[in-house]
């Protein structure tokens, strides 16, 4: 199914289309499909990719043109993706600011933040990762302890920040995903010391380039060491680099973990199609078809993958037209989840005996590494425990689970 | 791109529900049910004359009103909220389409004006006692003799609402292949029609015997199947829709119950094993109604290949979508959902029913492994 978004848009695809096969060569060609949500591989390289881009215009496509972006809309966004994913670019490294915070920004953020903040964003000058996981504080986030204070005699350190004192913060945060690499951070802390739960946080801009804050890599299952743990001891920020208001973290991190992922979906879902292509292929190769229990699950594989992809699409209809998208756009991170995760267990299957010996330094081919990475699918962004909670208790309104 | 709903088609929706609650509410179901017609003829003429139900997809030059398919999976997929009884499916989703894919527009004046005036009752006799839906399942024959024109010799079974239908569109073997023939069943000589009392009631089935009865070829003779096949893709289609719905009505039971039952000093839907369960149906059902939907958007504006696939994967998963949401309904329920009184065992048999009404999906998968390639 080649989808077709009508005549508007076509001159707009066809300058991606080209501008993609004019770009996309040499090294870059030869790291299609590199990356991932919380897949660091081959970072240099896909930083340099992301800059490429961002000189052809072709990063906030959808931001407004004041701070860098193209000002277009939700479909041209949406056909950007598309045809990105189309040809297997690289998985952008800027991926975090671009999808999270740079949407939170233009939602939340002050003027002068947006000037700040966004600009170099677009222009992968500055790197970002989100501070929200604590030890004690992961699918329970509202109980996180890191605490910041404002201390009103200081003067801002913070480029931008002139006065109003700086935020002093100290704690912990865990599982930061690509955090070795971030310049800044986006923190939700505890502003009022007395609250608890989701009043009194607040969420804070925090630059990583200072003494109080210390970056430590975890290594993953995966042998990769992309994701971080988090020392603040009195780290400090700017009084201004609080997102929304101070004690409304709760709510801005709520806006961010929401923020509408329809132009995200559709990418992650065309690899999901192409690792279930290659599926088939080497089922082939390996004569598997005939085995009448392997042909079924290759087939059940081939079914997820359709019906995300049209879970997807009915979600950027109804975004795209102007409505509130239905049910689906809840539960399609719990379906495309778990099914990812059969599809690799079958992938990993049918390659055999072959595709458990793993390169020199434990290096992964590519479907080793995505079956790997894709046990973490059900646990980042909600586990799928906390998204049948969610699913039960706010689309199907079931009565809430007793909460102390 | 219209993946999603039009306003029209939202109003469209609301209308044949609020038509439906009063007419296929469970006291209609049952009574239907407990009867082995199973046709209740004023809801019927209702359908068409108030709604134009039975025409909405028929082309205005027959007499209907030449709506999309996605606008009749709307209906399906309340009709099937609803469960509805009666011929709506065979007339609808089986009859309606073999003539409009036949190749002979003579038929189709003479015939789909009825139909779409609610006048017709009609359905499609092609499986026999091997219950294949396939070409290869086609035993019973049809010949000529210069004299007396067709004839039709041969037993078809489990036919949705043969016993009432006044039109039999017939799959039969001719010297020449797959042929498609028309009986008109008022006084029509040599034929034999039993209801079959079945597991899920509230959709009928019948034997038909056919003894050197006359009938009207349908198109050139011998080359009906790649029309038939097309018909089938349809009304997998159509009943994927109607799968969505059911499941989505069992759902709606479920969760409701969750709400006020208490166990233990609190809603049984405050426990995760219950609200998880209730979240994982809801999950099962809008994945379902992807592969529903996206039958209905191929069949508007999809090739012929397309329309195979996405048809094959919508029976595939909906039946068993359907059959998994409507278990857990009763499992939801606890001892009441058990009994014959609660309406919870009507949507599983039903599901069970539709999970083999047009092949099972282990048929599917094959069908769809075929057309893929696999
Ligand atoms: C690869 C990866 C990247 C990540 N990147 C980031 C990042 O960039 N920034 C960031 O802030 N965080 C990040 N996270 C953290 C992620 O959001 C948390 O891991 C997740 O929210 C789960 O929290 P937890 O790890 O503390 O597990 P826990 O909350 O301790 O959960 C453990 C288990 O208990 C279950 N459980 C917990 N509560 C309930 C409940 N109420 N009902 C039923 N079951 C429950 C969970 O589902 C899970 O199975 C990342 C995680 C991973 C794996």
């Amino acid at each position: 199914m080649e989808l077709d978004f009508g005549p508007d848009v076509r001159d707009f695809r066809d300058e991606v289309r080209d501008w993609l096969a004019d770009h996309l060569v040499g090294e870059f060609a030869e790291h299609r499909g590199v990356g991932g949500p919380t897949d660091g591989a081959a970072w240099e390289v896909r930083l340099a990719w992301d800059r490429e881009l961002s000189a052809g215009g072709w990063l906030g496509v959808g931001w407004p043109r004041e701070y860098g972006g193209r000002g277009l809309g939700l479909l041209e966004e949406i056909v950007f993706e598309y045809e990105y994913a189309r040809v297997n670019a690289p998985y952008r490294a800027t991926v975090n600011a671009l999808d999270l915070l740079g949407p939170m920004l233009l939602r939340m953020g002050s003027e002068a933040q947006k000037k700040r903040f966004l600009p170099p964003i677009l222009a992968v000058e500055e790197l970002w990762g989100q501070g929200f996981s604590e030890p004690g504080a992961g699918s329970d986030l509202a109980s996180v302890r890191t605490r910041a204070e404002l201390d009103d005699g200081g003067t801002s350190r913070s480029s931008g920040a002139e006065s109003g004192g700086e935020w002093v913060v100290n704690g912990q945060k865990v599982w930061t995903s690509f955090g070795v690499h971030a310049d800044w951070l986006y923190v939700l802390t505890r502003t009022d010391p007395r609250s608890a739960r989701h009043k009194g946080l607040s969420l804070l801009l925090v630059p990583t380039d200072q003494p109080g804050v210390e970056i430590r890599p975890i290594r993953n299952l995966a042998g990769q060491d992309e994701f971080a743990e988090v020392f603040l001891s009195d780290a400090r920020t700017g009084a201004d680099m609080v997102v929304g208001e101070v004690g409304q973290g709760w709510r801005t991190a709520m806006a961010t973990l929401g923020i509408e992922r329809g132009t995200t979906l559709l990418p992650q879902q065309l690899t999901f199609e192409r690792e279930a292509e290659a599926l088939i292929d080497l089922a082939r190769e390996r004569g598997a078809l005939d085995d009448p229990m392997l042909r079924r699950r290759i087939v059940d594989a081939w079914i997820s993958v359709r019906i995300m992809r049209t879970t997807n699409l009915r979600t950027i209809a109804e975004l795209t037209a102007g409505r509130t998208p239905g049910a689906q756009a809840t539960t399609a991170k719990l379906y495309a989840s778990t099914r990812h995760q059969q599809l690799g267990r079958l992938a990993t299957e049918l390659a055999g005996p072959a595709g458990q010996i793993v390169g020199e330094g434990y290096a992964l081919d590519r479907r080793q590494r995505s079956f790997l990475l894709s046990l973490a699918e059900t646990i980042y962004g909600g586990s799928s425990e906390i998204q049948r909670n969610i699913i039960g208790e706010q689309v199907l309104g079931l009565p809430k689970e007793p909460r102390p | 791109m219209d993946l999603t709903f039009s306003e029209e088609q939202d109003e469209l929706r609301k209308v044949v529900r609020s038509f439906l609650a009063r007419h296929s509410d469970e006291a209609n179901v049952r009574r239907l049910a407990a009867d082995l017609q199973g046709h209740d003829p004023v809801v019927w003429r209702r359908m068409a004359g108030e709604l134009g139900l039975q025409g909405l997809a028929v082309p205005e030059e027959y007499g209907g009103s030449g709506f999309g398919y996605v606008d009749l999976g709307i209906v399906f997929e309340e009709a099937g909220r609803a469960l509805l009884g009666g011929p709506y499916f065979a007339t609808v989703a089986l009859a309606a389409e073999a003539l409009l894919r036949c190749a002979d527009e003579q038929a189709r004046h003479d015939f789909l004006p009825g139909i779409a005036s609610g006048g017709t009752v009609a359905t499609l006799a092609l499986t026999e006692e091997g219950g294949r839906w396939d070409e290869q399942g086609i035993g019973l024959t049809a010949a000529y003799d210069e004299t007396g024109g067709w004839r039709l010799n041969g037993v078809k079974t489990y036919v949705p609402d043969g016993h009432l239908a006044d039109l039999l569109l017939v799959a039969a073997r001719t010297p020449s292949g797959t042929s498609l023939l028309a009986v008109e069943t008022a006084d029509a000589p040599g034929l034999a029609r039993t209801p079959l009392p079945t597991l899920d009631q509230t959709r009928k089935q019948a034997r038909v015997e056919f003894t050197d009865t006359p009938a009207r070829l349908l198109g050139p003779e011998g080359t009906a199947w790649p029309a038939l096949e097309r018909t089938l893709a349809t009304a997998a289609v159509l009943l994927a829709a109607e799968q969505v719905g059911g499941a989505a009505a069992a759902l709606d039971a479920a969760v409701e119950y969750a709400k006020i039952r208490e166990q233990y000093g609190r809603p049984i839907g405050s426990f995760q094993g219950i609200k998880h369960k209730c979240a994982d149906m809801l999950m099962e059902i809008e994945s379902a109604r992807s592969a529903a939907y996206g039958g209905l958007w191929a069949l508007d504006a999809g090739g012929d290949t397309e329309i195979a696939i996405a048809a094959a994967l919508a029976q595939a998963f909906c039946s068993e979508a359907f059959t998994k949401v409507a278990a857990d309904n009763i499992q939801v329920h606890g001892g009441i959902g058990f009994t014959w009184e609660h309406p919870a065992h009507l949507y599983f048999k039903r599901a069970k029913s539709s999970e083999v009404l047009l092949g099972t999906p282990s048929y599917h998968r094959e069908l769809l492994a075929t057309r893929l390639g696999i």
